[in-house]
């Protein structure tokens, strides 16, 4: 008796555990081949980019296009080749543009971190809050909507005032705008992973007598963690664009945002150096973002279905 | 049987749900011993799940009483006197096969090594050896309602809470399962009470079978199933077990004729086809 049950029971874990580790050995081998894949992509879409780019050019210099005032020539759609070959000249100072641009994005960069931290904080923080009472629930949500249609634009120039009158150092006033725009994503999304938990397993907490705050850490918090990534992602492109646009007013000119502005007044005499800091601005927010791609692959174990 | 001894005390109890005035439990009576496998059984609507619910004070009641263990159902509750199983294994994605079990011992304040001991007899129990370290999406539905079970005994309370817990599992792995529960049933010496929709399930199982109706939801009998124990494979051949499955399917049928609507008779008519 007990022998038929055993060979009834064991056939199909051990068979399960088979299909467990193939699947595990084809997931190794399926990562390469996709890894290889999505790297074949990303050159595809590159060279992709720069054909259009190029062959736009051409093509309107060659027909001589006129857009309204805008017209194809190397000042308003300079070669790419020469946008990156100008990186590796020198400037006015001394130093290689590359050298100067990556010392203007390491300081945006140091801004925005410090306001995404703040700003995924704060967002959390509003959102454990929100979670545990229906009615502030409903009371506060507009108005954390709201301030996000006060463009920040005009809200950069008083927080520079504000900060800056209380002796704080001016980048520390750019991080706190960089915080305005990263704690909305974090707290609305949060919100909603913190309510994403299922309700049985709620229930299941409430048979082991755990406390409210067993339940937020073991059960709330985890069960929200994708949710919190995805808002991270937007989030971290958006402290990027905030740290840029919060330098603007704050006079900084240490920054990406002081970078652009000073190129912008010589665009005419030297387009490459305006577009090429673009590309370090948007390499900043593509690593930012990875970073916390990266992140998420380190700290979110969920079904694969799960990760968004 | 006194009432000191139940480990399940109802009187009069009744359950009315605000919205719609639906009742779905009226004056239940029913009184659970020690070590005793109790199935609820009727069709769909006739407040099994609700009745389980009330006893682990997930749901209160709105008349009559639950005793639990001498206790309010909420002290008990408080206690950690329920383990709670049900149709789907909801297990927490973010932990392993360990650390879900290990989970109520954590809320129960057991210190590593306690943890770490008691997570090691648990999967020996539920014979899930070398599966510990992984994640749920990794097991079969039958493996993660195993580890299921096993996260609701590792504190060994003194009432298992079953809601389901086989039903969306298909007949060979429920089959199975049976067996197993049959086995930690009396390894753990437990009182069960299970909710199930199929009458062959709740006789092999079960010490006592509680048929139920639908609207309102009352009991309108109980089985003693005087099989001998302990059952296995064979069990189901016996003639007495085809004697009790129809005893069970004729108190449901005159349960589910009186009172049961339309949508009562179908899950009737599935239950006795599950057989």
């Amino acid at each position: 008796m007990t022998r038929v049950r055993r060979v009834w029971y064991e056939m199909p874990v051990m068979a399960s555990a088979a299909v467990a580790t193939e699947r595990w050995s084809i997931l190794s081998a399926d990562r390469v081949r996709r890894g290889a894949s999505q790297g074949a992509m990303l050159l595809g879409v590159l060279a992709a980019l720069w054909a259009l780019w190029e062959g736009f050019k051409w093509f309107g210099e060659a027909v001589d296009l006129k857009i309204g005032v805008f017209v194809v020539d190397d000042r308003t759609l300079p070669h790419l080749h020469s946008i990156v070959a100008r990186l590796f000249e020198p400037t006015a100072v001394g130093d290689r543009l590359l050298t100067v641009l990556l010392e203007a994005a390491l300081f945006t960069a140091k801004e925005a971190a410090v306001g995404f931290a703040m700003g995924a904080a704060i967002g959390f923080l509003i959102a454990i809050v929100l979670v545990h009472s229906g009615l502030l629930q409903r009371g506060l949500l507009p108005y954390i909507v709201a301030s996000q249609t006060i463009p920040i634009l005009a809200v950069a120039p008083m927080v520079v005032v504000w900060l800056g009158g209380r002796g704080l150092p001016g980048w520390f006033s750019v991080a706190v705008i960089a915080a305005y725009l990263t704690f909305f994503p974090v707290a609305i999304n949060t919100l909603r992973g913190l309510q994403s938990a299922d309700p049985r397993a709620l229930e299941l907490m409430q048979s082991y007598a755990a406390s409210r705050w067993a339940i937020l850490w073991k059960l709330r918090v985890p069960a929200s963690l994708p949710y919190l990534f995805a808002a991270f992602k937007i989030s971290a492109t958006a402290s990027i664009v905030g740290a840029i646009i919060g330098e603007l007013p704050a006079g900084i000119q240490d920054g990406l945002g002081g970078a652009i502005l000073n190129f912008n007044q010589y665009y005419a005499s030297s387009p490459d150096d305006l577009w090429a800091t673009n590309l370090i601005a948007a390499l900043l927010g593509i690593s930012f973002f990875l970073l916390i791609v990266l992140a998420e692959r380190l700290i979110v174990r969920r079904a694969p279905e799960h990760v968004a | 049987m006194s009432r000191r001894v139940s480990v399940v005390s109802l009187r009069g109890l009744s359950k009315e749900f605000s919205r719609g005035g639906v009742v779905a439990l009226q004056n239940i009576d029913l009184e659970i011993a020690p070590g005793e496998f109790v199935s609820l059984i009727g069709p769909s609507g006739c407040g099994k799940s609700t009745l389980l619910r009330v006893i682990g004070d997930l749901v209160e009641p709105t008349g009559g009483e639950v005793v639990v263990n001498g206790k309010s159902a909420r002290q008990a509750r408080l206690d950690r006197d329920y383990g709670i199983v049900f149709q789907d294994a909801v297990l927490y994605d973010w932990r392993t096969v360990a650390k879900n079990i290990a989970l109520p011992l954590e809320m129960g304040g057991w210190n590593r090594g306690r943890r770490r001991a008691r997570v090691g007899e648990m999967i020996e129990l539920v014979e899930l050896g070398g599966f510990e370290g992984h994640h749920p999406w990794q097991l079969s539905g039958g493996m993660q309602q195993r580890v299921s079970i096993a996260r609701a005994l590792s504190f060994d309370p003194s009432l298992l809470l079953m809601d389901e817990p086989f039903g969306a599992l298909d007949e060979m792995t429920r089959e199975r399962l049976n067996m197993e529960l049959l086995r930690i049933w009396e390894r753990a010496r437990s009182t069960i009470v299970f909710v199930t929709h199929s009458i062959s399930e709740a006789v092999f199982l079960s010490t006592r079978v509680v048929v139920m109706s639908a609207r309102p939801g009352q009991i309108t009998g109980v089985v003693e199933v005087d099989l001998p124990q302990p059952r296995n494979a064979e069990t189901r051949g016996e003639p007495r077990f085809f004697e009790l499955v129809t005893e069970v399917r004729e108190r449901l049928r005159a349960g589910g004729l009186d009172t049961a609507g339309e949508g009562g008779e179908e899950e009737l008519i599935a239950a006795e086809e599950g057989l």
